[in-house]
């Protein structure tokens, strides 16, 4: 498949001409003609395996006769492979076949790139706006749209629910009323807006309203330069912003080709556990909260406090971090941090055991929690989910130890499975995952930090030293260079993925050569998740939806970027 | 890989079923920590009595440091406010009358609702000119208050050191010998 078209494609008359494959990228690609989109799609589908969409975005090249690319991102769980389509569309005809009904997780997918690019799809049961305001002209991240550019917000142009599954009504005892909860509601986390439609307590089909958070990360990015993106990167999904500035850098680093120091490697990955842990941590203890059990948070937020510490210690602010530069770190990690680790080592379990003690057995919370919004791993693959609440669903996928990256296959760790694919079963996932993430970290202290440098010696890539600035010429050359003009990086285009807290957080990004990225799309794990929401809080109470938002962890900054 | 296509919800165990053990198994943790937040003191400061101890390295409301003399290090060649990705640095240079000095800010504010604390201009910065204080309890009636001006910034360089925060550092192991790097990379090219 990678060298050529799989005998099915080229067997088939309709196909001839129409679906290429383009070299010199990451993982697999195929161009594919518009006309033939979907038969080709439903055929990988079902052909290949690929019972996964990842992610589905527009990519803007103005100078192209079509000008559109829409890329689709595919993985199989059953051959652990992945695809990328393109798909061109002109921008007169910007048109494309939908596949929501292939996979579930293109309907959110596709009214982005509708809203972002004015991409029509074709078949799509609802095809609208999703993150920005109803009253926006324009689609926001082509090339001409200005950056700068700001819009007065028209209050009559509110965003009208849309209920695609609504039961007819029956004679029932209750009238049907609907209600909305948010977007500033305190049991929301975030700032989401939910209409349900209700019959008596039980919620018989919703529309949930998402972008209030959303501040144009992508379109921001393509107007800084590359290192400058990494405090952007920070207010993605911040309860555990570290995450998301190595999934940055080490796709950007895997473009330029960049090896990192064995202490830049050993560095990251503890702070990626300490920061996994303390994700869980934020997304347990609130979920415990919306049930009334408040203590549980102290104590979750007693390990959140002590990992921000050592954070701040390290990089100088506790919540958006900004830890990383692209090639390693801005700076070596202080001299301390062995103990600091131990100490967090020492008293992090006896934490975790007593919330075990208190929750984990309680009869009123297995009663709240056991059964809610259950979902089994086929259809939640078909939504797109990944992470942990894949993992509750009985799915063993962490790209950990699928596709080992960075020294994750010289650790050792399990995956932990639950089948209930419930908010029980999430929750507990989220314990056990702590206690796995400790391991790594405990493992990795054992071994010591590396010798050696925190960051390549790539002056082209990383500032000089500060003391060689001050005193060396052709360190201040490259200081100089570097600020003003900003590294570059080879045109291409890369997908770059690890487990983030949540799922697979996922960067396209294409450059072109110039200083600044040509476009950096982001694959939040939550989006896909959170675009299920509906479906899983169909006949349940108000007060199920409400833990269930908990426990898929929606982080705001992430779904809506 | 096994993709299950049915969820197996948890079924209870004979404790859970019982529902007391695992209450009162919950209450002795409880008590426990009570006795134990009599014995130290909680995790929690009674700030602002006390603050918390956030390192050296706590990037903070902004120092531009001085010379001797009390001027400014700043030689005012728009480094910092190159590099800030938040755009909120502004400079306005004028001729210094000392010749030996290029350069000097008459104009140096940064919009501290703007800035995103990120340490950046720190980095850019090739004199040491600018640098970080642990002070992060800044709040404002009007967003004019919120722009810091040269006389705001400017502190003695004096100050003592638990009071800094972000500053340049000077790792050993990096000292590597850049002219023979560059010179077996060739020039400076982007
Ligand atoms: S800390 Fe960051 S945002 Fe603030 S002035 Fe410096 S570079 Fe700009
Ligand atoms: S980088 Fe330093 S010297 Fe240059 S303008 Fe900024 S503070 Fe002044």
């Amino acid at each position: 498949m990678d060298k050529k078209l799989p005998v099915w494609v080229r067997a088939q008359d309709n196909y001839a001409g129409k679906v290429e494959l383009e070299h010199d990228v990451d993982i697999p690609t195929w161009i594919v003609d518009s006309s033939v989109s979907k038969e080709l799609l439903s055929d990988l589908y079902r052909e290949e395996k690929f019972d996964m969409l990842l992610d589905l975005c527009g990519v803007d090249y103005p100078g192209r006769e079509k000008r559109f690319d829409v890329v689709y991102h595919l993985y199989s769980f059953s051959t652990g492979k992945r695809l990328r389509v393109k798909v061109p569309v002109s921008e007169d005809r910007c048109e494309v076949d939908s596949v929501v009904d292939i996979w579930k997780a293109a309907d959110w997918f596709e009214r982005e790139a509708y809203d972002m690019f004015g991409i029509k799809f074709k078949g799509h049961p609802a095809l609208r706006r999703i993150l920005t305001h109803e009253g926006f002209v324009g689609h926001p991240l082509r090339k001409d749209y200005d950056p700068g550019k700001r819009w007065q917000l028209e209050e009559d142009k509110i965003y009208k629910p849309v209920f695609l599954n609504l039961p007819p009504e029956e004679d029932s005892m209750f009238e049907r009323m609907t209600i909305n909860i948010g977007p500033s509601h305190p049991a929301m986390h975030g700032t989401f807006r939910l209409m349900a439609v209700l019959e008596g307590e039980v919620i018989v089909d919703s529309d949930v309203e998402i972008g209030y958070l959303h501040r144009c990360f992508e379109k921001m990015a393509e107007t800084h330069p590359w290192q400058q993106v990494v405090p952007y990167t920070d207010r993605l999904n911040y309860c555990s912003a570290f995450i998301n500035n190595v999934a940055y850098c080490k796709t950007v680093e895997d473009m330029l080709g960049l090896e990192l120091p064995p202490k830049a490697i050993w560095g990251r990955m503890v702070l990626m556990e300490l920061s996994r842990i303390m994700d869980h941590c934020v997304c347990n203890g609130t979920t415990l909260v919306d049930v009334g059990a408040l203590t549980n948070f102290w104590y979750f937020f007693e390990i959140r406090e002590e990992i921000y510490s050592l954070l701040t210690k390290c990089f100088g602010s506790r919540l958006t971090v900004a830890g990383c530069r692209i090639g390693g770190f801005q700076h070596d990690l202080p001299p301390d941090f062995i103990d600091l680790c131990k100490h967090l080592l020492e008293i992090i379990p006896p934490l975790i055991e007593d919330i075990d003690k208190l929750v984990t057995h309680n009869r009123i919370w297995l009663d709240r929690s056991v059964g809610i919004s259950a979902i089994s791993g086929k259809e939640a693959i078909n939504w797109g989910w990944t992470g942990p609440c894949l993992r509750a669903s009985g799915v063993q996928f962490d790209l950990r130890k699928n596709e080992p990256y960075y020294w994750y296959d010289k650790v050792d760790f399990d995956i932990p499975v639950f089948y209930g694919g419930d908010v029980y079963d999430r929750y507990r996932v989220r314990m056990a995952e702590i206690k796995e993430s400790l391991k790594i970290v405990r493992q990795l202290v054992e071994q010591g930090i590396p010798d050696g440098p925190y960051a390549v010696d790539d002056y082209h890539v990383m500032l000089p030293p500060k003391d060689m600035v001050y005193n060396q010429m052709e360190s201040m050359i490259y200081h100089f260079k570097l600020i003003f003009e900003g590294m570059r990086v080879p045109p291409g285009e890369r997908y770059g993925y690890l487990e983030g807290a949540n799922g697979e957080l996922g960067f396209y990004i294409v450059s072109d050569g110039s200083p600044n990225p040509y476009r950096i799309k982001v694959r939040p794990p939550c989006f896909p998740i959170f675009s299920t929401f509906s479906r899983l809080i169909r006949n349940q109470t108000v007060a199920d939806a409400i833990i269930t938002l908990g426990g898929l962890n929606i982080i705001a900054g992430e779904l809506e970027r | 890989m096994r993709i299950p296509d049915k969820t197996k919800p948890y079924r209870y165990s004979l404790w859970e079923k019982l529902y007391l053990p695992a209450i009162f198994s919950g209450l002795k943790v409880t008590i426990s920590h009570f006795f134990k937040n009599i014995r130290k003191s909680p995790f929690t400061i009674e700030y602002p009595e006390k603050r918390r101890d956030y390192g050296n390295r706590y990037r903070g409301y902004h120092i531009l440091t001085t010379r001797p003399d009390g001027s400014l290090k700043c030689v005012a060649c728009y480094m910092c406010a190159t590099a800030c990705p938040a755009q909120c640095i502004h400079i306005e240079a004028a001729e210094h009358p000392d010749p030996n000095v290029e350069k000097y800010p008459v104009v140096y504010e940064i919009d501290m609702l703007r800035c995103v604390f990120c340490g950046y201009c720190v980095d850019a910065c090739p004199e040491n000119a600018i640098i970080m204080s642990n002070t992060y309890d800044m709040a404002y009636f009007s967003r004019k208050d919120s722009i810091a001006g040269i006389d705001d910034l400017r502190k003695p360089f004096t100050v003592s050191q638990e009071w800094l925060g972000y500053r340049p550092y000077f790792p050993e192991e990096r000292k590597v010998d850049l002219v023979k790097m560059a010179k077996e990379r060739g020039p400076v090219a982007a």
